[in-house]
């Protein structure tokens, strides 16, 4: 009694710390300690579950320790070499693996019922169901979500034509499956339920595949919920709280970052999933292909002269500042221009990147302090102030389209008014246009300057040009 | 409707449970900056990985001849701790870079 009151108070603990954990992590300065405080409660109900008295069972603890010691090891090695601008990719293949073991675990549960060793009612029936579906769409969708931001696959991969449709009718079948599961009962069969999870594990990348580019860190957040919600669906299950309340936190948390960035980009939700950004609707734009359009170029000199004598710069970084890498030498240049009395800042747009927050995560890695890093209404109030914007590797968040034409798939996004400074260099690899296949009319603009090439190299060589001075 | 009923009066204290945590979720987040987004996106996402713990009942639960079940719930484990593991790790890295500045 006594032995199972300690496991109790350790779930009891654990949960807290879950919840003061997260609630540490929503601020800088206790982030890393939110974190640790997560990982000991999770660790602390990982000891009790371990050690918790079990009527009649073979406890089994070898199978236990080696599943711990690969699992446990490729977590750690993975987690510890990734590079820091491939931690979208990192996180969400991580969160597909939650979501695989809600599978692993619904599946085992399903089949001791069909095989008739437990007896399971209707609730626990639904609740076993929920967990493998959404554990299933959580697996496959990360998985997806992965290779088209690692650059597996290409942003329309196995896009079919009507394909928010055929998402629909897949999801009804999943409805349908499910429920006609919970009707039969036992005498479905397992082979029913296998199929019905294979399902869940196709409409996971059908439902991913039409949302790309700048969709991804919403599409992110969203999985994360699910794999939150199937984790919740597992502790029912188990009928173990600290897996309930583990669970829905992370379910409820990611719906909120969801709404946020969705808010961000004055989308809604609805329109992310059907991918009215990736999905091809470019060509309805009023604005016909800029073909006969010149932008101007710059040479490495005039613009490292334009930076040294300017009183204040901003940077505007995407998602090609982190495919290049190009975080470090941007804060050299920084240095410099400090060290000779320009003011520099960042303008952060909140989806810039490929996940929320990116662009603050690779900054941050190269030492640029966050007190100069701008949200989108401060960089817009400072910009009218700025003598030179340089776009590193940003594209959808700087287009006017967003403000003035009503037929781009972006109208509507609050952009950043980079237009409104005195001059604009564009650090670009070509004139392609972004992720979500608009045209940028900001390249053409009178204040704008392109300097083509590699993101890293352009800044190398402005460093060398700067230091010449 | 009277089974509805019935389970909403038997389970009563979860569904207590449920919305309670739902709300402190929503309450907890609501209020981060964009610059702790991906970390706190990453720290949930570990803390998603509490699912592992499911896997180990299963694998304690089982017969120790039930081979089906222990590879499952070994599956389980090992897609459990990477999560687990790699999450937290992911983030402490992510965090410690925003730590040693201003």
């Amino acid at each position: 009694m006594a032995f199972q009151s300690i496991i109790n108070l350790s779930y009891l603990i654990g949960a807290i710390a879950f919840v003061w954990g997260l609630r540490l992590l929503s601020s800088p300065d206790s982030a890393r300690r939110g974190n640790l405080l997560a990982a000991f409660g999770m660790g602390l109900a990982i000891v009790a579950t371990m050690i918790m008295p079990l009527a009649g069972a073979d406890n089994n603890y070898a199978w236990i320790a080696g599943g711990m010691i690969v699992g446990g090891g490729a977590g750690y090695i993975s987690a510890r070499r990734i590079k820091m601008t491939a931690m979208p990719q990192m996180v969400s293949v991580f969160n597909g693996l939650g979501g695989a073991c809600a599978v692993v675990l619904a599946m085992a549960e399903l089949n001791h019922f069909y095989q008739g060793e437990i007896t399971m009612d209707t609730g626990s029936l639904v609740i076993a169901l929920l967990a493998l579906l959404i554990g299933g769409v959580a697996f496959t969708g990360s998985m997806l979500a992965f290779a088209k931001l690692e650059g597996l696959v290409s942003d329309r991969f196995l896009l079919l034509p009507k394909h928010n449709i055929i998402n629909n009718i897949m999801l009804l079948g999943l409805f349908a499956g499910a429920v006609w599961l919970t009707i039969q009962g036992s005498e479905a069969g397992i082979l029913l339920a296998v199929g019905v999870m294979l399902l869940s594990l196709v409409y996971g990348v059908s439902f991913v595949v039409p949302i790309g580019g700048a969709d991804m860190p919403v599409v992110i957040s969203l999985l994360n919920s699910f794999s939150g919600l199937s984790a919740a669906s597992a502790g029912l299950i188990y009928n173990n709280n600290i897996m309930i309340v583990g669970g829905i936190l992370v379910g409820a948390s990611g719906t909120i970052l969801t709404v946020l960035m969705c808010e961000a980009m004055n989308r809604s939700l609805l329109n992310v999933l059907i991918g009215g950004f990736g999905g091809g609707a470019s060509g309805s734009s009023s604005r016909g292909a800029a073909g006969e359009q010149v932008a101007k170029e710059v040479s490495y000199s005039d613009a490292a002269i334009q930076l040294f004598y300017s009183r204040a710069v901003m940077f505007v970084p995407g998602y090609g500042l982190a495919v290049a890498q190009a975080q470090k030498v941007c804060k050299e240049v920084d240095d410099i221009l400090e060290a000779n009395g320009v003011q520099v800042s960042y303008a952060i747009h909140p989806v810039a990147g490929r996940m929320p927050g990116h662009m603050n995560v690779l900054l941050a890695e190269a030492d640029v302090p966050y007190p100069k890093l701008l949200d989108l209404e401060d960089a817009n109030s400072a910009l009218k102030d700025t003598d030179v914007v340089i776009i590193v590797g940003a594209n959808d968040v700087v287009n006017p389209a967003a403000l003035d034409d009503p037929g781009s798939p972006i109208y509507g996004m609050p952009v950043l008014n980079v237009w409104d400074a005195k001059s604009v260099i564009v650090l670009k690899r070509s004139m392609s246009p972004g992720y979500a296949g608009i045209q940028n009319q900001l390249f053409f603009h009178e204040r704008t300057k392109m300097l083509f090439g590699d993101a890293k190299d352009s800044l190398q060589k402005l460093v060398a040009e700067l230091k010449k001075m | 409707m009277d089974t509805v009923l019935q389970v909403f009066n038997e389970n009563l204290i979860m569904i207590y449970l449920l919305l309670f945590t739902i709300i402190l979720g929503f309450e907890v987040i609501s209020k981060v900056p964009t610059v702790l987004h991906t970390p706190l996106m990453s720290g949930a996402n570990a803390v998603s990985g509490v699912v592992i713990i499911g896997a180990i009942i299963l694998i304690r639960q089982a017969h120790s001849d039930d081979y089906l079940t222990l590879g499952l719930g070994f599956l389980g484990i090992v897609l459990g701790m990477v999560n687990v593991v790699g999450g937290f790790a992911v983030t402490d890295r992510m965090l410690e870079m925003f730590k040693k500045k201003k």
